[in-house]
C-alpha cells in the first residue's frame, strides 16, 4: 500500500535524551572503538558522528511512525543518511530531536517507495547540534509483477 | 597512521584503511542495544525468515559507525562538518567490511572526502562523502 503523499510536512513527536558516558562507552564497544577519546573512563566523552541517529529511537515505540504510515517494518531498508554538524555534543548534554517527514516518492513503477525524514537536533537550551536526513526505502516487490 | 595533524591535506591523499573483523551475531545484538535500533530484522532470525529472508543482516548504521571511526582516526571530530552515505548493498552476517577514504577536493579550508565500505568479495555496501575543515 503506497504512503499518502499528504503526510509530507508532518512533525513527529520530539524526543529528549540526556546522553550518558556509559551509553557512549557501550556504543564504542559495539563498534570496536578502543580509543581513549571515545571509550575512556571519564565522565565527558564526545558523541560520535553517527550516534545522533539513535536519539529518535529512544522513544518508547520508535518505529510507530512507520506503522502509522501503513509500512511493514520488515520491508524497510535504510537508503541514505546524512549529518550536518553545527557543534560537537558530549555526554551530559540533554539533546532534543525534532523529526518531520519532508518527502515521499516512488521509483521503479512503485516497487520502491522512498520516505525522507529530516531531524533537527539541539541542546535543551536551543543551541544547534546537527541536522539529520534519513531516507527510508520500502520494498513493494508485488508492484512489479 | 596518516593523521590530519601530521601531514599535508591535498587531493589524492588516502586515509589508512580500517579493516574490520567479520560481523558476528553478537556484534549485531550489541549494536542494537547501544545504538537504540531494535528493529528485529537485524537480530531475530524468526522475523527475518517471516520476511522471506534467509538470515538477519547488519544494520546499515553499523557500517556508518565504522566509517565514522575511519574519519575520527584521521581528524579531531570537531572538524567534521558533514557526513553522508548511501546504503548500496546489504551487509550479511560474517561480512568483513573495510572502510576507505580519499581526499577529492580542498577548497576554502574545507576538504571533501570520498568514502566507501567494501566487503571482502568486492561488494560496495556504503558510498559516501564527508567534509572536514583543514585550516
Amino acid at each position: 500500500m503506497p504512503v499518502d503523499p499528504g503526510v509530507v510536512g508532518t512533525e513527529l513527536p520530539a524526543v529528549t535524551m540526556t546522553v550518558d558516558a556509559g551509553r557512549l562507552r557501550f556504543f564504542a564497544k559495539a563498534i570496536g572503538e578502543t580509543s581513549e577519546v571515545y571509550a575512556g573512563p571519564g565522565d565527558v566523552l564526545p558523541v560520535p558522528p553517527s550516534f545522533l541517529f539513535g536519539l529518535e529511537l529512544e522513544a518508547p515505540d520508535s518505529f510507530r511512525w512507520l506503522a502509522d504510515l501503513g509500512v511493514d517494518l520488515r520491508r524497510v531498508l535504510h537508503g541514505e543518511q546524512s549529518f550536518v554538524y553545527h557543534s560537537l555534543a558530549h555526554s551530559g548534554d540533554t539533546l532534543v530531536a525534532r523529526p518531520r517527514i519532508t518527502d515521499v516518492y516512488t521509483k521503479k513503477g512503485g516497487a520502491l517507495e522512498f520516505i525522507v525524514k529530516q531531524t533537527e537536533v539541539t541542546r535543551a537550551d536551543g543551541s544547534a547540534v546537527a541536522e539529520l536526513t534519513s531516507t527510508v526505502v520500502v520494498r513493494h516487490p508485488e508492484a512489479v509483477r | 597512521m596518516t593523521n590530519i595533524l601530521s601531514g599535508e591535506v591535498r587531493v589524492g591523499v588516502e586515509l589508512t584503511p580500517l579493516e574490520l573483523p567479520p560481523i558476528s551475531r553478537t556484534t549485531l545484538a550489541l549494536f542494537a542495544g547501544a545504538s537504540g535500533d531494535h528493529n528485529p530484522i537485524h537480530i531475530d532470525l524468526d522475523v527475518a525468515r517471516s520476511a522471506g529472508l534467509d538470515d538477519v543482516f547488519a544494520h546499515g548504521m553499523l557500517s556508518m559507525a565504522y566509517l565514522g571511526r575511519l574519519l575520527t582516526n584521521w581528524v579531531p571530530q570537531e572538524r567534521i562538518r558533514s557526513y553522508r552515505v548511501r546504503f548500496a548493498a546489504i551487509t550479511p552476517v560474517h561480512g568483513r567490511p573495510t572502510c576507505t577514504g580519499r581526499v577529492v577536493s580542498v577548497e576554502d579550508g574545507l576538504a571533501t572526502l570520498e568514502l566507501a565500505v567494501t566487503l571482502a568479495d568486492g561488494t560496495v555496501t556504503l558510498a559516501g562523502e564527508a567534509t572536514v575543515t583543514v585550516s
